[in-house]
């Protein structure tokens, strides 16, 4: 029954963002699609935080670290002249995956207020290195001389990057979707709900924990390295707790622990960011109060909130 | 048959299990043997240091002295979890099961514990008959109804909470099974039909049985246990318990009536 809309839902919404480059240019909006690409990117940052916060119960305040290790990973191999981006992505995904390894054995140790504390800490270090390195930039940040390269497609293009975004985003949905259905989602949402008890019924909590924080780290991996080809840039800043704590609100106002949490709360941010933008330089405050009203009102987000209507 | 089980050897055997918190030594020196199949009844007063024994008996907490095996396995420095796979199942006395979920989900998140890898990324789990198979039957064992598998846990009445805590435990097909105070916040009826249900479980699992309701314990218990400030002041069936001046002396202070159900309820409202 409830099946139903989901899936009509999300048909049409996958049809709207692949028509997103042929309708722009029509009403001479072709700066959207670069929008549209930019949220897909952060989308899949929130989706990665979701599974672990919201599926696995972690409230991590570091995920920026492991977003901006990806970025930094393709900017740092540019500038060495690798550019491949059957390399570059890859690499990145992996210098992410196995700094979350790091950071999850150790913070994964410790529980509550702790365990947010010390994925800050960890996060604001990784942080001073990049703003330490100085031949890469430093506090400066560093750019790209060119975007990754893939045989037969040119990224610079416009459309092409879009449409190579949207790919990826694709596929990464869809495997989540069978993750968080499958054995390892089930058990880690029994986590999320009652985990001395499922330590006590004979689960690894530790390892099923610590393998949804590298694999959340690995996708964050993924989102920064398009991240860095889409501004060409990067910088410390993307590893900025104040990141962090935006992929969190992200996920707090899309929905926590829902399918596509992660996802809205990308969609309604950053537009409502870019709207509020051409108004106000004071963009951040209708945000907060949005964020106030989410909180109150609807505490799974407003995916959650949707759902219900759809409910009933 | 007291005979017979004490010649087999013991399926769960503690060695001088040691625990401090800070001046207080809450477990002293307690060692302890159940046999395959026996009920094993511990009881002490408030305060005796049964929940710290079955802490670390189940492995919350770690001895600070003394060796735990389980089925010949040296379990000393093993994790909760990895004691389970051992062949070690516990029931919490404070229900500890997962509310916001559905009592037959509740029951298959059991089932999958044991049942391979939770390490399975692509196959949804609502297809796996099998488990779900597995947790019916759990259900049906746990004379958990029917009707109540699609209800959400939180909104069943305490008892039937006390059966989906009762069926988690036992999921694990355990060697011993620790049962923390099973009874706890029971009404006499539904106090009955645990104990059936535990009686009906004889000989599947070694059981370590706390319990305050003196009834249960002795119609259950192949032997007792006495746990008095953390040291076990005798063992043995329950009449040899019954009639020991030692354990009436610390146990019951000076009362010469034998416990019973009523006299442990009286003791209860004025703590």
């Amino acid at each position: 029954m409830t099946m139903r809309p989901t899936l009509l839902l999300t048909l049409f919404a996958l049809a709207l963002l692949i028509a997103v480059p042929w309708i722009a240019p029509i009403f001479d909006l072709d700066f959207y699609v670069s929008l549209v690409r930019r949220i897909l990117i952060y989308a899949l940052a929130a989706t990665s935080l979701n599974l672990i916060l919201g599926y696995g119960g972690m409230v991590a305040l570091g995920h920026a670290a492991f977003f901006g290790a990806g970025a930094y990973a393709v900017a740092i191999l540019g500038a060495s002249g690798i550019t491949a981006a059957v390399v570059v992505w890859p690499a990145a995904m992996a210098l992410a995956g196995v700094l979350a390894l790091i950071v999850g054995a150790i913070s994964l140790r410790t529980r509550g207020v702790y365990f947010i504390m010390i994925t800050l800490a960890f996060a604001q270090m990784v942080y001073y290195v990049f703003i330490s390195l100085r031949q890469y930039g430093g506090e400066d940040g560093l750019n790209l001389t060119g975007y990754s390269t893939l045989p037969g497609l040119d990224l610079a293009n416009d459309t092409t990057f879009y449409y190579v975004t949207l790919a990826i985003f694709v596929i990464v949905m869809a495997l989540f979707n069978r993750t968080v259905d499958a054995r390892f989602g089930t058990a880690l949402q029994g986590i999320r709900e009652n985990e001395s008890r499922m330590e006590s019924m004979g689960y690894p909590v530790y390892r099923l924990k610590l393998v949804a924080f590298a694999l959340s780290g690995v996708v964050a991996g993924l989102a920064g390295a398009l991240l860095a080809n889409h501004n060409l840039f990067v910088s410390p800043t993307l590893m900025h707790w104040t990141q962090s704590a935006n992929l969190l609100i992200m996920v707090l106002v899309g929905g926590i622990g829902l399918r596509y949490g992660g996802v809205a709360g990308a969609v309604v941010m950053l537009l409502l960011e870019e709207f509020l933008r051409q108004w106000t330089e004071y963009w951040h405050m209708p945000l907060g109060v949005l964020l106030l009203l989410v909180v109150l009102f609807a505490p799974r987000g407003l995916v959650g909130l949707l759902s219900k209507r759809v409910a009933s | 048959m007291n005979d017979n089980v004490q010649s087999a050897v013991p399926v769960l055997e503690a060695q001088g299990l040691c625990r401090r918190f800070g001046a207080l030594v809450a477990t002293d020196n307690v060692s302890l043997k159940l046999y395959p199949g026996e009920i094993h009844a511990l009881i002490g007063p408030n305060g005796a240091g049964k929940s710290t024994l079955i802490h670390l008996l189940s492995g919350v907490l770690r001895a600070d002295a003394g060796s735990l095996h389980v089925a010949g396995t040296d379990v000393s420095n093993m994790n909760a979890h990895e004691r389970v796979r051992a062949g070690l199942s516990r029931s919490y006395q404070i229900t500890n099961i997962f509310k916001s979920m559905s009592v037959l989900d509740n029951l298959v998140l059991a089932v999958q514990a044991h049942a391979g890898s939770s390490f399975g990324f692509w196959h949804a789990r609502r297809n796996e008959a099998a488990l779900y198979d597995a947790a019916r039957a759990l259900a049906r064992e746990c004379s958990i109804d029917d009707s109540l598998l699609g209800r959400t846990a939180s909104t069943l009445p305490h008892g039937e909470q006390r059966k989906i805590e009762f069926a988690l435990a036992l999921a694990a097909n355990p060697k011993v099974l620790l049962l923390d105070e099973p009874m706890a916040g029971m009404g006499p009826d539904e106090t009955v039909r645990l104990t059936a249900l535990i009686e009906s479980m004889r000989g599947r699992a070694a059981m370590l049985l706390v319990e305050h309701d003196m009834q249960a314990v002795f119609q259950l218990a192949d032997r007792i246990s006495v746990l008095v400030y953390g040291k076990v002041i005798a063992t043995g069936t329950p009449q040899e318990i019954r009639n020991s001046p030692e354990v009436r002396q610390a146990y019951l202070g000076d009362d010469d009536a034998p416990p019973t159900g009523s006299e442990r309820r009286e003791a209860e409202e004025t703590t």
